[in-house]
């Protein structure tokens, strides 16, 4: 019980200093890195607190895919390059004192919601799936996951699909000048359009540029 | 203080969400930023949900921060995409420069 204490604390500090890093750092390239270390440290406190399979996903998709696919967008478009503009604009601190104060706002709420809640005390026989302790995270996932919500499965992954598409129209752009591969015209290719036989006499020789 | 329950999640969670808000509000610099915030705030709702599944042992939640997780990857992918195509065209992707619809 100590040990859950001493690691709930150091992670989630870990998780809220890294947090704040990642709006306030300078360097967006440190911002990008400041965001995967608040990920794995979420990450670790999911592990802990029994959702292995929740916290090995947010290692793969977030660290490996989303947060790489940041730190790629940041180093591509040479953000830092703008660095120039910022002394000569006047910058206005008036959104500030605004953003601070709708912050506190919601975050005074959300403790009001927090601090009041209390536990129904037939919670937990009312829940629709209850977590069974004789299988893994994963194996119990996996039971719901392929009979219960194969519909919405099955639409996440059209969101995916989706998604994709329209990454690659958005970022496609026709190029002028470049040799590309037709395969219509590779495939449609007959051998009479290619070969010609020629009869050649003895010491005469053929021109072949015509 | 010491026996770490459902509030300490909740409140952890709070915090970070809050300050996925504020970096939306105070960024001036660039897009990017605000789209981590953006993935700042799933995060905290993920924390949400993970710890409500764990403490009433009901296993809805981590299943619906799967689908939270997916939305969260194609909503980056598309963002993404949307500030290269701007970037390409405007050569800027400072806040203060994104008023084209200021008219």
């Amino acid at each position: 019980m100590i040990a859950h204490t001493i690691f709930f604390y150091f992670f989630s500090i870990i998780a809220i200093f890294s947090a704040i890093m990642v709006v306030a750092s300078k360097n967006t390239v440190y911002s990008v890195f400041y965001l995967i270390l608040d990920f794995i440290s979420i990450s670790c406190l999911f592990i802990m607190i029994g959702a292995e399979f929740l916290g090995m996903i947010m290692l793969i998709v977030y660290v490996g895919a989303v947060a790489v696919l940041f730190l790629f967008v940041v180093m591509m478009l040479n953000v830092s390059g703008t660095k120039d503009n910022q002394f000569k604009r006047k910058i206005s601190y008036s959104h500030i004192s605004f953003g601070a104060l709708i912050s506190l706002i919601i975050f005074l709420e959300l403790i009001i919601v927090v601090g009041g809640w209390k536990y129904k005390p037939n919670i937990v026989e009312i829940s629709s799936i209850r977590i069974d302790k004789d299988f893994t995270n994963t194996h119990a996932i996996g039971n719901v996951i392929y009979t219960d919500y194969i519909h919405l499965f099955q639409l996440a992954g059209l969101i995916l699909l989706v998604s994709m598409i329209g990454a690659i129209v958005l970022t496609y752009r026709k190029r002028e000048g470049i040799k590309k591969q037709s395969y219509f015209k590779q495939i449609s290719r007959e051998k009479k359009d290619a070969v010609a036989l020629v009869e050649v006499e003895s010491n005469k020789g053929i021109n072949l540029d015509d | 203080m010491i026996n770490i329950g459902l509030g300490h999640y909740l409140f952890l969670a709070a915090i970070i969400f809050i300050i996925g808000v504020i970096g939306i509000f105070l960024n001036r610099k660039n897009v990017i930023i605000i789209l981590m915030s953006i993935e700042l705030i799933l995060l905290a709702v993920n924390i949400n949900l993970v710890s409500f599944s764990i403490f009433t042992q009901d296993l809805t939640g981590q299943i619906f921060t799967m689908f939270i997780l997916t939305v969260a990857a194609a909503e980056a992918a598309i963002g993404l995409a949307i500030i290269v195509v701007y970037y390409r065209n405007k050569g800027s992707i400072r806040v203060e420069d994104i008023s084209s619809l200021k008219g």
